[in-house]
């Protein structure tokens, strides 16, 4: 958190230059292994807490040794219908296919908000407070103003949530870039500050319910609703979210800003040198970042429920865990858009299957943030899960022969 | 990895001449505390009648008289010293002892022309030992939390994951309570988890060479997750492990006795006191014992530290292992420390990320990093006696002002803020 750190963050995690195309396929071979196997452990390890933990199965490994059939068994059993119906609750039909696509909405969103800052070598852990106000202000159109057309309202709160997001996230950068203050540390706070913003207005007339004295907002105006297809919770939001990922990919691989961007995250100084104004790419990556987390917080007050069809009312835990979420959706995706966008369906598909997984398999959701941690801190340290499967370090030392100074 | 640290400017031997960072730094602080000054100027204008101050609540033995001072000179005497000293600082250059005393005098006629306002005509007096007390039952855990996070960030590691380790702590703490019916066994099982968090922390960072701040979410994800699976697995239809004793507050014979302070500083929750005598511990060992010398030379320079010999990441992972045993105290608090049996409600309530900004606010010191965890304390505490007064002030202000502080000293516009030099950095022996 100092001048240092910021010099030292610079070196890509790589120290391999890429000249041949061969090197960095195998690469990025041996990353997409890494994910994989990283997937795999955290199941696995999942199945392991999931067994040890429950009564009725840890009651037959008590006696395993004289049958350890029924241990092993029940444990099949139990593991086996716990990922059988998770995939039955997110892939299972139709209706829970469009709920993984309505969960993994404001993951891929805001996942690119994160993705992007990484990019640029900025962590955004604000992605929590930049989602809150753009639920906030976006909530507020939604149910203040009324009489307009879906496609001039919605549009409207849209941009409305999104500007709140953009002001929250590019804050940050413009203290980082002007004071020098660490991103990190400038987004948690802002966290507390939109979470403290949103419990005072919650308590103020002008968001509260008619007729309700608890601290939850009024139902949105039809028109500011995600339109989607009946019956289903396929909406416009996640048509948004693709869109989202397009856009983002197309800033960094076709525009001189997404070329700052990148040069910047490699190695600041190198891209100042080069003529790059530092500052303004961190200002206008930040705010891009808020804007992104800013449109999953709108999502999340507009997106229609399945029964009701009305979206969520505006509350204190409106946006939940987003900004964390999202962190994980960015590191699994390894901050590229379309990586991005498979760890948000993967994790999407995760919270979509987890009610039916608790209600079929009576294993706690919470099972799920646990796997979804496991990911991620198997998925960035990969010094850790070559050192578990031996076999994917072999592979990177044969391909690509090197003094083992990076195998550490 | 080499580091390449960015040398200071040259210190100037001349006094006469001023850095354009300190003075730019001179001119905002005192803007700001003009500003506030400003602002308790207006609220001067805008309050009538008496404060009343109550010096002890209904229920102590003692009774001392309330306080009763008339509003509006005493706001406006603040609002002008406050003034003043900005005005002083913009104006003038402040050497060094004086400044620091002209900074604590505008602390000062900030917190009385506040609590003054705040009182002016309120219904009910303004409870000065009720808010005290408070204080440093909310400061409690945040001062344990921070001492965790000023151990391992000395070292040389950050740390993000205060919040996990002491979710973890409490969980455990709450169910060993339960299992056992005996809390000073659970106190010890919360040190166990806290320490286990922080060996989760220590592999990770030092062997793995993870990046500090991702591993820290996800060991705040992973607590949540944990704790959170454990709890509807195993504890929640569990009548027995849900019936949670609480730490009765222990009063010191005599010392309690005394008015005033007796019930503030000797009638307090046992972690209460062990967070105190923590803060002197955590001094101690880092500024006076040679184990401290190398952890903080492990986190501002580990090559020279490797030079002569310091074995850099043994040292690092201890530091950081104390420091779980902090956070595990801390996390204690949270469930038989002060409410009872534990929740998914998220019982840290964000605690961690407070001490997180004691830290920095702290400068990386423990007894600053204290003494901002108390100033914290303070601010929700308020919050809650203002509460009943009626005041203007909303009292989702007064509770977000840690982190709004924090933001403007982070970015400079208070002192400077500058943490260990090799902070966040990985270190490999022969690179």
């Amino acid at each position: 958190m100092s001048e240092a750190k910021r010099v030292e963050e610079a070196p890509p995690k790589d120290h391999k230059p890429e000249t041949k195309p061969k090197a960095s396929y195998s690469k990025w071979l041996n990353s997409a292994a890494v994910t994989f196997w990283s997937l795999v452990l955290a199941f696995i390890v999942g199945s392991i807490v999931m067994i040890i933990l429950d009564p009725e199965v840890g009651e037959k490994w008590g006696y395993f040794f004289a049958r350890p059939g029924d241990a092993l068994g029940a444990s099949w059993e139990k593991i086996s219908l716990t990922y059988i119906s998770l995939l039955q609750g997110s892939f299972g039909s139709w209706v829970a296919f469009t709920e993984t696509t309505a969960q993994a909405t404001p993951l891929i969103l805001a996942g690119l908000g994160i993705a992007l800052a990484f990019r640029a070598g900025l962590f955004n852990i604000g992605g929590q407070g930049q989602a809150i106000m753009g639920a906030i202000w976006g909530a507020f159109i939604g149910f203040t103003v009324k009489g307009l057309p879906l496609f001039v309202h919605l549009p409207l709160v849209i941009l409305v949530g999104v500007a709140m997001g953009t002001i929250w996230g590019g804050i940050v950068g413009f203290l980082k870039a002007k004071t020098g203050a660490h991103e990190v540390i400038v987004t948690i706070m802002m966290n507390y500050l939109a979470v403290y913003l949103l419990q005072f207005l919650l308590q103020r007339p002008a968001f509260m319910a008619p007729g309700r004295n608890d601290p939850i907002g009024p139902v949105v105006e039809w028109s500011a609703t995600m339109p989607r297809l009946a019956g289903s919770r396929l909406h416009l939001g996640f048509l948004l979210a693709l869109l989202a990922v397009v856009l983002v990919w197309w800033i960094l691989e076709r525009t001189t800003l997404g070329l700052r961007i990148q040069a910047v995250g490699l190695n600041p100084h190198a891209a100042a040198v080069a003529g790059i104004n530092v500052s303004r790419v961190t200002i206008v990556t930040m705010a891009i970042s808020g804007a992104l987390a800013g449109m999953a917080g709108v999502n999340a007050v507009t997106a229609p429920e399945l029964i009701t069809s009305f979206p969520t009312q505006l509350s204190v835990g409106i946006v939940g865990a987003i900004g964390f979420d999202a962190i994980t959706v960015a590191l699994l995706g390894r901050s590229r858009p379309v990586g991005v966008l498979l760890a948000g369906l993967l994790f999407g598909a995760l919270k979509a299957g987890a009610r039916t997984m608790q209600v079929r398999a009576n294993t706690p959701s919470d099972l799920v943030d646990l796997i979804q941690a496991l990911i991620v801190l198997f998925v960035a340290a990969p010094a850790f899960v070559m050192w578990v499967l031996p076999f994917l370090r072999q592979r990177k030392t044969s391909r690509t022969p090197k003094p083992k100074a990076v195998a550490a | 990895m080499s580091t390449t640290v960015i040398p200071d400017a040259p210190v100037r031997t001349s006094k006469t001449v001023e850095s354009p960072a300190k003075r730019r730094q001179r001119l905002s602080s005192g803007t700001l505390i003009a500003i506030v000054g400003l602002l308790l100027a207006v609220a001067a204008f805008t309050s009538t009648g008496t404060s009343r101050i109550a010096l002890s609540d209904a229920f102590d033995e003692i009774k001392l008289p309330t306080i009763e001072v008339p509003a509006v000179p005493v706001v406006a005497l603040a609002a002008a010293v406050l003034l003043f000293v900005g005005g002083f600082f913009v104006a003038k250059r402040v050497p060094k002892p004086y400044s620091t005393w002209l900074g604590v005098l505008a602390g000062v006629a900030l917190l009385v022309g506040f609590i003054v306002w705040v009182a002016a005509d309120a219904p009910l007096p303004f409870t000065l030992t009720n808010q005290l007390n408070g204080t440093l039952q909310y400061a409690t855990p945040i001062m344990l939390g921070a001492m965790c996070g000023v151990l391992s960030e000395r070292a040389g590691v950050v740390n993000v994951a205060i919040e996990g380790q002491m979710l973890t702590a409490a969980f455990t703490a709450s169910v060993v309570a339960g299992l056992t019916k005996n809390l000073w066994a659970a106190l010890f099982a919360a040190v166990l988890a806290g320490v286990l968090s922080a060996v989760l922390l220590g592999i990770f960072a030092l062997k793995y060479l993870m990046d500090h701040v991702v591993l820290g979410v996800v060991i705040n994800l992973l607590a949540t997750g944990f704790t959170g699976f454990m709890f509807h697995q195993l504890v929640k239809d569990s009548p027995d492990l849900n019936a949670v004793a609480v730490m009765q507050p222990v009063a010191i014979p005599g010392l309690s006795q005394l008015p005033f302070v007796g019930p503030i500083l000797f009638v307090q929750r046992p972690l209460s006191y062990i967070a105190i005598v923590s803060v002197v511990v955590v001094w101690f060992v880092l500024y006076k014992t040679k184990w401290g010398l190398r952890v903080r030379s492990v986190g501002e320079h580990p090559h020279a530290a490797d030079t002569v010999g310091i074995n850099v990441v043994g040292t690092k992972f201890s530091s950081v292992l104390l420091g779980g045993v902090f956070a595990g105290l801390g996390g204690a608090f949270f469930t038989i420390g002060n409410s009872g049996a534990f929740q998914t409600t998220g019982v840290t309530a964000g605690n961690g990320f407070i001490a997180l900004a004691a830290v920095i606010m702290g400068r990386w010191h423990p007894v600053l990093a204290a003494l901002m965890a108390l100033f914290f304390g303070f601010s929700r505490q308020l919050a809650q006696t203002v509460g009943p007064l009626q005041t203007p002030m909303p009292s989702e202000f007064l509770q977000a002002l840690p982190y709004l502080i924090t933001i403007i000293a982070v970015a400079g516009l208070i002192g400077r803020v500058r943490g260990p030099a090799a902070d966040g950095v990985h270190y490999v022996k022969g690179h």
